[in-house]
């Protein structure tokens, strides 16, 4: 059995949403190199919907399919569905991840829920 | 698929000829070769002249090679042996910080029931320096453990100016051989070695055929209790078809290893020149000089390992990486922590290892397909992005706050 799911694969080979948002609303990033994986997560936000979600990676295989995972899972949403969105619920999606990949790569969620944070204090500061 | 296998330091490729020389021991030759019939004199005369072949590549005489199932075995044997022969004399070892883990796991092992082990560092090549061996000898040292060349970043150690100090003070010495033995010329004379461990699986050999060298006159205790065979050094019918392979190999070898070095070194040469030149930010792993033949380690910055080589082996090109991602124990390889490469660097380390097969065309389709796999990757890294932007290496600590790290720098600007 290969190391990867089918999903994981598919989405490593051809991530979704990859790039970044000039003017976001919202930027969230987490992990840090010397760890091996690093997610930047922008986001942009019309009427309380997540209007558009970019990202950009550095890491392993099941980082970069996590991520494609979380940009697609997310857009459209409305800030409180993407809330709900959880690292295990993105494992889910793609087919489950390998057991040692679960906590080091799979930090999507972490990395969208802070580019969140991050639009509702900006939001918050301009009221 | 086209397929380019460069994991060599893994596995290689078997020889046909050493296919056909085991298959009748894998058919109608299955006697034991303890056994007193006419059946078990045909196995016990085939492991014998596989001893002979085996002796014969390294200059040791046939009753100094013993048979074992695997690199880690030999490795185990001789060094869990010897301090077991040796304890009363002394519980003092000193092995290089780089070794395999079989000999790490082996010295660690030992240091929980009494003995002192020192580990030597290396410089930021992997050498290990001859005066710290000199300055770690003690009176109570019972071995030294040096490898002939690291499988990893290919640096090849003086191993006769080694042996010789280890013999001024009367100290064993033993090299794991397993990436140079039928790669480079091995010669137990020539390198005054006690003991050498030596694996066919890295020279067109089958996996479990393996053997250790014990010069005469060295002790040892077995690690595998419960039999005669091997000279009651080591225990278990003996796996005939796999130590048959290993005579063969042995034996080709022998004769192809000058025209494999050639061969090998030319293309190693070609990737280290060409790939940099293809790919901006690439920074080579190990001494560019004393390097084996078919060793290339490079380190790509801004991606990470794992992801280089999942690209590569969707295009049919086989290769590994020493990044903390790519290992099963998520740790970095001890080896690029121990020549202290930067531990965002190593992550995007890769490794390529050649073999007799590989081809320039081979290498051509590979520098085709690299630059545009590390571009791929480059494209979607925060750390490329914010590297072009700023020009700035990113270095975020856990947790990092995306905004406080931003106006950080623009207090700096």
């Amino acid at each position: 059995m290969p190391f990867y799911s089918e999903k994981v694969m598919e989405h490593f080979q051809n991530p979704r949403n990859v790039g970044e948002i000039k003017d976001a609303d919202g930027i969230g990033e987490v992990g840090n190199p010397v760890c091996g994986d690093m997610m930047t997560f922008y986001i942009k936000v019309k009427e309380n919907k997540l209007e558009d979600v970019k990202f950009k990676t550095f890491g392993c295989g099941a980082a970069i399919a996590v991520s494609s995972m979380v940009s697609e899972l997310a857009k459209g949403k409305t800030i409180d569905e993407a809330i709900k969105i959880t690292n295990a619920s993105v494992a889910q999606e793609l087919g489950g991840l390998p057991p040692n990949k679960m906590h080091c790569s799979n930090l999507g969620a972490d990395a969208l829920h802070k580019a969140i944070e991050n639009y509702r204090k900006k939001s918050g500061e301009k009221k | 698929m086209r397929e380019v296998y460069l994991e060599n330091q893994a596995n290689t490729k078997i020889d046909e000829r050493v296919v056909s020389e085991m298959l009748p021991f894998l058919k109608e030759n299955y006697g034991n070769a303890q056994s007193m019939n006419s059946l078990g004199a045909v196995s016990k005369d085939a492991v014998e002249k596989a001893r002979e072949q085996v002796a014969d590549l390294i200059g040791a005489k046939e009753n100094e090679i013993y048979f074992t199932s695997c690199g880690s075995e030999s490795n185990n044997l001789a060094v869990k042996g010897v301090a077991e022969a040796y304890n009363k004399k002394g519980k003092h070892i000193i092995v290089s910080g780089i070794e395999h883990f079989s000999v790490l796991y082996s010295a660690r092992r030992l240091s929980q029931s009494g003995f002192e082990i020192t580990y030597l560092p290396v410089d930021k090549y992997g050498f290990v320096s001859p005066d710290d061996i000199k300055k770690s000898l003690r009176s109570d040292t019972i071995l030294v453990s040096v490898q002939h060349a690291n499988p990893e970043i290919g640096t090849i150690q003086p191993i006769e100016e080694i042996s010789k100090i280890c013999r001024e003070k009367n100290v064993l010495f033993h090299t794991d051989a397993v990436c140079t033995a039928g790669i480079i010329p091995v010669d137990v004379n020539k390198s005054g070695v006690d003991l050498l461990s030596l694996s066919g699986s890295q020279f067109y050999g089958p996996k479990g055929s393996s053997a250790l060298y014990i010069k005469k006159g060295v002790r040892i205790i077995p690690q595998i209790d419960g039999g005669i065979q091997e000279n009651g050094r080591r225990a278990g019918t003996e796996n005939v078809p796999a130590i048959v392979g290993l005579g063969k190999a042995c034996e080709i070898i022998k004769t192809e290893t000058d025209e494999n070095y050639k061969k090998m070194i030319h293309l190693r040469d070609r990737i280290i020149s060409e790939l940099p030149k293809k790919i901006e930010y690439i920074y080579i792993n190990g001494p560019l000089d004393k390097r084996l033949p078919n060793n290339v380690n490079f380190s790509v910055e801004f991606i990470e390992g794992e992801g280089m080589f999942l690209h590569l082996d969707g295009k049919g090109i086989y290769v590994s990486s020493g990044s903390a991602c790519a290992s099963k124990s998520l740790k970095m390889s001890h080896v690029l922590s121990a020549i202290k490469v930067d531990a965002a660097l190593g992550q995007g380390s890769i490794l390529m290892t050649l073999s007799k097969y590989n081809t320039d065309d081979e290498i051509d389709y590979v520098l085709s397909e690299f630059p545009k796999i590390v571009k791929k990757l480059r494209d979607i890294s925060p750390l490329y992005d914010y590297f072009q932007k700023t020009g700035k290496r990113h270095v975020a600590g856990p947790g990092t706050d995306y905004e406080h790290e931003h106006e950080h720098e623009k207090d700096n600007e």
